[in-house]
Order: structure tokens, then C-alpha cells, then sequence
């Protein structure tokens, strides 16, 4: 069991390295941030003495040496756009993507969860296979359009949710939230459904196929022979069974929620770490780029990780299979 | 070689679900319309000297001000919506195929060498493949799409770009395709006509490209398929968020792009008509691939 933890870990460890290495490597052959800082009466000294300042004029590994001791200690550099501390744009950013993703994963269990046990239990209802049909469109429609088709009809047309920016933010220490007034919940509804609504029918999908699945089993007719009510059977028994791929695939989606915060965070204007990383992409902006490739990479890798070691410890058949394997059986 | 085909699984299978047909229906009738487009638009939607700003925001014809002339309206700057989504679709399934052709190509290439030399070359591969798998395809090809947009001048940039979203695209999928011919190319390297083909003393090369390569490519068809649709949503997404094609040859993503820009003033016809084009054409070829892989499943046969 140690042993096996500490191999994922490793292997985590050096996924984190490679990806560090390879954003910095190409990275290094984007653009020339210096020539976009410049005007038209900077003199060559003046640009020369830029390189300096920004350590633009050292060797490679030495920039990355010195970029990996940094990040180790919290320093990610000084953004080359805004001249400010990274870790600072961050830290004002990071609290506006978690919020809307934390809300756009809720948002997702909460419906799919009873979606798919109704389609579940009973599959050939008309609404089931209206849901059913609905979910295919929800899979076909890109991200943007969803999130322009909700703001025609919700801000243009019916006019009820604004469709840019967060509302009125409270701050509280160094967390800025929107959900403490009324403005903050109303803006956040329509980014949530739209960066949700995959998840959702994905989700959906899982737990119908799980229930159907898990209502042919040998324990769910004994639990009916037994005469347990229906909803005993249905909710305590299977639905419970259902629940281990949720929350893996739930967990794994959570690293996808935040790539495509990218997209809704444009289309809604919604002042995150998405908008940041396209601002930067656009501008060549090396320290914010990396920085957030970084993060989302621990992100990433750290889900994995956790899912892989959930499994390891909720299904006893792994750890069964890998004894065995090791005794050589 | 006709009446074969007619009496084959694979076309009683098709015959006999309807949404399959409907969706093969619509997508022949969309690839049919980009290639002719040239022929059957009444505008050139790219030639800014057929363009007239006096036709600016006419709506589609079934409004109070709408006329036959422009089916679907114009835009901003008069350009007919019909002709320009005709010319959109041609630049979406263009670079869709495309990348789904080199992801295929890439994927196959190195899914075989993984699977028939083995070794460490195997495990560098199926690890670089782990690693890339962590991320989701449209951050990977976010970033290649940024990164050469910054390395190249961006007049360069905007000639070639369709190349370039073709690479991005083409690289950020190919690791599905190498893990399914690898698992394959596992299998049917231990078969009989491998080891044959071994003995004769056939170069490597040869034995993977003409004996193990037709045997892998049912699930390698099925892959590609749902990939042509993720390669034009993919294309969709990199052109709206401004990193895709350029404006002066719009593609669906950038049609919707531009539309986006007149959703508040009421211009809705801009954006929808594009959108619900490309939500279509995704879902007839979703559709497509759903029904290859149940076809091509023997499991369910």
C-alpha cells in the first residue's frame, strides 16, 4: 500500500517537472515581450537594461533554475503586461474560477443525479427520452454556443440575469466573493449553467447506464423478493452502488470545468484565471502563461492522484487483484 | 462489387435505424454544399468588392423587412449570412478533416511502432501519451495555437493559419488513436501471419505497414469519425476566442465570433444562423460515429 503510494507520487512529481520543463523550454521562443514594452524614442540602452531587469539575458537553464527555486517559494515573477507580481494577479483571479466552477459542479450533481435515476428506473417514459434526446444536443453544442444562446434569451430577450462580470464583490481577507449579494448570484447563474451543462448531461448519462446496470443484479431482486419498499430498493440499495464512477468521473471532470472556464469565462466577461491565461496568450505574457500551465497541471495531476487512491481504498477488489498479482498468483 | 455492399451487415444495420440515415443524410447534404459552395451562393462573402454597405443588417427574409435577396439576412457589412455560412462550413470541414488525417497519421505511426518494437521506445510513447492525457485537448491546443501565433510574424500567421489550427488540433488528439493501435497491434503481433511474415525475413517496416495496419483499422474508423466532430468543435472554439482562422476567411467559430459582437443590439440572425449550422453538423456526425461503433462492435453483432 506505501509502496504503491509512493510510486503514483513520484510519477506525479515528474509529470509536474516535465510539464514545467516543456512551458518554460517553449516559452522561451515566444515572441520578445521586450519589443512590445518599447516605444519609439527607446534607446538601445534603455532596452538592453529592460533585458537586465527582467533576467531575459542569462542562459536557459539558468532562467529555469531560477524560475523552479522561485515557484518553490511562492515567487512566480512579474507578470511582463501588467508589470505586477504574478502570484498577485492570481491571487486576485483564482477566487472568481473556483467560485464559478465550484457552482457549475454543483449545479451539475444536483440535476444530474435525479435525471439519472429517473431515466434509470424508468427508461422507456416519454420524459426519459425526451431527457435522453436533450443530452445528445447538450453534448453537440459547443461550450460558447450555449453560453450565447442563454444570453440571448435570459439578458437580451427576457432581460432577467445580467451577462458580463461578477456583480458586486465582497472581499473578505484575501478571497473576493460574489455571493454575498444579490447582484453576485444573479450574474453568476448563467457562466454556472453554461460551464455545467456538459458535465451535467455527462454525469446523467453515467448514473442511467449505472442503474440500469445495477437494477439486473442478483441483490436487487432479493432485495424485492425480500419485499423491501421500492424506495429502499432504488435509493439504498442501488443508487448507492451507482455512486463510486459518480464521483470519480465527477472528479475528473472537475480538471476539465477549469480548461473550459476559459471559453465561458470570454463569453461572459467573467474576471477569472481563463481570461488572464487569453490575455496572456495573446500578449506573450511568459511569466503569467507559465505560471498558470503550472498550476493547472498540480491541479490536474493532484485529481488524478486523489481518484487513483479513492479507487485504491473504496474498491477492496483492487487491492485483492494487486495482492494477488504480487504473491505471483 | 454494388449488390455486395448492398447485402453487407454493415448496410442492413444502417437501413434499418433512422436516425442514422436522417444523419448521413445531413451530413452529405453539408460536405456537398462547402465543396459546391462557389456555385450556389449568390455572393462571394470573401470578395470585399461584392460587399455593399447599403445591404447592412437586412434580416432574414420571413421578417417585416426581410427580402429573397439575402435568405438569411446580411451582416455589418452587408455580406449575404447564406453565402458566408456556406464558405464557413467549407473552412470548418476543411480543417477538420485535415486534422482528423494527421491525428489519424501521427497516431497510427507511432501507436504501431509502440506496439511492434516495444521496449522503452513503448514506454517513453504510452508515457508522453499519460502525460498529454492529463490535459484536456482544447488547453493543448490553446497553447500551440498561442504559442506559434507568437512565435511568427503575424502576417506570416494569419496566411498560414489553417495550417496551423490543423497542427494544433492534429496534435492535441492523436494520443487516442496510438493507444487503440498499440492495444491492437499488441494482439495481432503474437497472430500467425506476423511470425510468418517474421520468418521470410520482411523488413519491419513492411510487416507493420501492409500486414498489422489493415487488421487494426476498424476501431482506428470509428475513432476518427468522433473525431471529425471534435476537430470542428475544436476549430469552432479556437476561432471564437480569436485564436483560430482570421477574420478575412471566417470559418463557422469566427462567423459566430463576429455574430457575438451584435447579439445585444438585436442583430440576432448574425450569430444564430452560423450556430445552429455548425450545432447540426456536429450532431449529425456524433450520430455517424455512434452508429459505427455498434456496427463495427462485434460484441453487440
Amino acid at each position: 500500500m506505501i509502496a504503491y503510494i509512493i510510486e503514483r507520487v513520484i510519477q506525479s512529481l515528474l509529470v509536474l517537472v516535465v510539464v514545467a520543463l516543456v512551458s518554460f523550454a517553449v516559452f522561451q521562443f515566444v515572441g520578445d515581450p521586450v519589443q512590445q514594452m518599447i516605444g519609439q524614442d527607446t534607446t538601445p540602452e534603455d532596452v538592453a537594461r529592460m533585458r537586465r531587469n527582467l533576467g531575459l539575458d542569462e542562459p536557459f537553464l539558468v532562467q529555469f533554475a531560477r524560475f523552479m527555486g522561485n515557484v518553490l517559494q511562492g515567487d512566480f515573477g512579474v507578470s511582463l503586461r501588467t508589470v505586477r507580481p504574478v502570484n498577485e494577479l492570481i491571487a486576485e483571479r483564482l477566487p472568481a474560477t473556483l467560485e464559478l466552477s465550484g457552482m457549475a459542479a454543483l449545479f451539475a450533481l444536483v440535476f444530474a443525479i435525479p435525471l439519472g435515476v429517473f431515466t434509470g428506473l424508468k427508461p422507456q417514459h416519454w420524459l426519459s427520452r425526451a431527457f435522453l434526446a436533450l443530452s445528445l444536443v447538450g453534448i453537440s453544442l459547443p461550450t460558447f454556443l450555449i453560453g450565447i444562446l442563454l444570453i440571448l434569451v435570459f439578458g437580451v430577450i427576457l432581460g432577467w440575469l445580467p451577462t458580463f462580470g461578477r456583480g458586486d464583490v465582497t472581499r473578505i481577507g484575501f478571497w473576493t466573493t460574489g455571493l454575498m449579494s444579490v447582484s453576485g448570484w444573479k450574474s453568476i447563474i448563467l457562466p454556472a449553467v453554461t460551464l455545467g451543462l456538459f458535465q451535467l448531461t455527462l454525469i446523467m448519462r453515467l448514473v442511467r447506464s449505472e442503474m440500469l446496470e445495477v437494477l439486473r443484479t442478483d441483490y436487487i431482486k432479493f432485495a424485492r423478493a425480500r419485499g423491501l419498499t421500492n424506495r429502499a430498493v432504488h435509493f439504498g440499495h442501488a443508487l448507492k452502488n451507482t455512486l463510486i464512477p459518480v464521483i470519480t468521473i465527477t472528479g475528473l471532470q472537475l480538471g476539465g470545468i477549469i480548461a473550459f472556464a476559459i471559453i465561458t469565462e470570454t463569453v461572459f466577461q467573467w474576471p477569472g484565471m481563463g481570461l488572464l491565461f487569453l490575455q496572456a496568450v495573446q500578449f506573450a505574457d511568459i511569466p503569467v502563461m507559465s505560471t498558470y500551465l503550472l498550476l493547472i497541471a498540480l491541479f490536474f495531476v493532484g485529481i488524478n492522484l486523489i481518484v487513483d487512491l479513492l479507487y485504491y481504498l473504496v474498491d477492496p477488489r483492487l487491492r485483492a487483484d494487486r495482492n494477488a498479482l504480487e504473491r505471483g498468483v | 462489387m454494388l449488390a455486395r455492399m448492398l447485402d453487407s451487415d454493415i448496410w442492413h444495420s444502417f437501413r434499418s435505424s433512422r436516425t442514422t440515415v436522417v444523419a448521413a443524410a445531413v451530413t452529405i447534404v453539408m460536405v456537398l454544399a462547402a465543396v459546391l459552395a462557389p456555385w450556389i451562393t449568390p455572393q462571394n462573402p470573401w470578395d470585399p468588392g461584392a460587399l455593399q454597405l447599403i445591404d447592412a443588417f437586412n434580416p432574414p427574409v420571413w421578417s417585416k423587412d426581410g427580402s429573397w435577396q439575402f435568405v438569411l439576412g446580411t451582416d455589418d457589412q452587408g455580406r449575404d449570412m447564406f453565402s458566408a455560412i456556406l464558405y464557413g462550413l467549407r473552412v470548418s470541414l476543411t480543417v477538420g478533416f485535415l486534422a482528423v488525417l494527421f491525428a489519424m497519421a501521427l497516431g497510427i505511426a507511432v501507436g504501431l511502432i509502440a506496439g511492434y518494437v516495444g521496449g522503452v521506445t513503448e514506454t517513453i510513447i504510452m508515457r508522453l501519451a499519460d502525460v498529454q492525457l492529463t490535459f484536456p485537448t482544447i488547453l493543448i491546443a490553446l497553447m500551440i495555437d498561442g504559442v506559434t501565433r507568437a512565435m511568427l510574424p503575424a502576417d506570416l500567421h494569419n496566411r498560414i493559419a489553417v495550417f496551423v489550427l490543423v497542427f494544433a488540433i492534429g496534435i492535441s488528439n492523436w494520443v487516442q488513436y496510438a493507444r487503440t493501435v498499440r492495444a491492437s497491434t499488441l494482439v495481432e503481433k503474437r497472430k500467425e501471419y506476423v511470425q510468418a511474415a517474421r520468418v521470410i525475413g520482411l523488413h519491419p517496416a513492411l510487416i507493420m505497414l501492409k500486414h498489422v495496419l489493415p487488421n487494426v483499422m476498424g476501431p482506428v474508423l470509428v475513432i476518427a469519425t468522433v473525431g471529425l466532430a471534435v476537430a470542428i468543435l475544436t476549430e469552432a472554439t479556437l476561432s471564437f476566442l480569436g485564436v483560430g482562422v482570421p477574420p478575412t476567411a471566417p470559418s463557422l467559430g469566427t462567423l459566430i465570433r463576429i455574430g457575438n459582437n451584435f447579439l445585444f443590439s438585436g442583430e440576432w440572425w448574425i450569430v444564430i444562423f452560423p450556430g445552429i449550422t455548425l450545432a447540426v453538423l456536429v450532431l449529425a456526425v456524433n450520430l455517424l460515429g455512434d452508429w459505427l461503433r455498434d456496427a463495427l462492435n462485434p460484441k453487440l453483432r
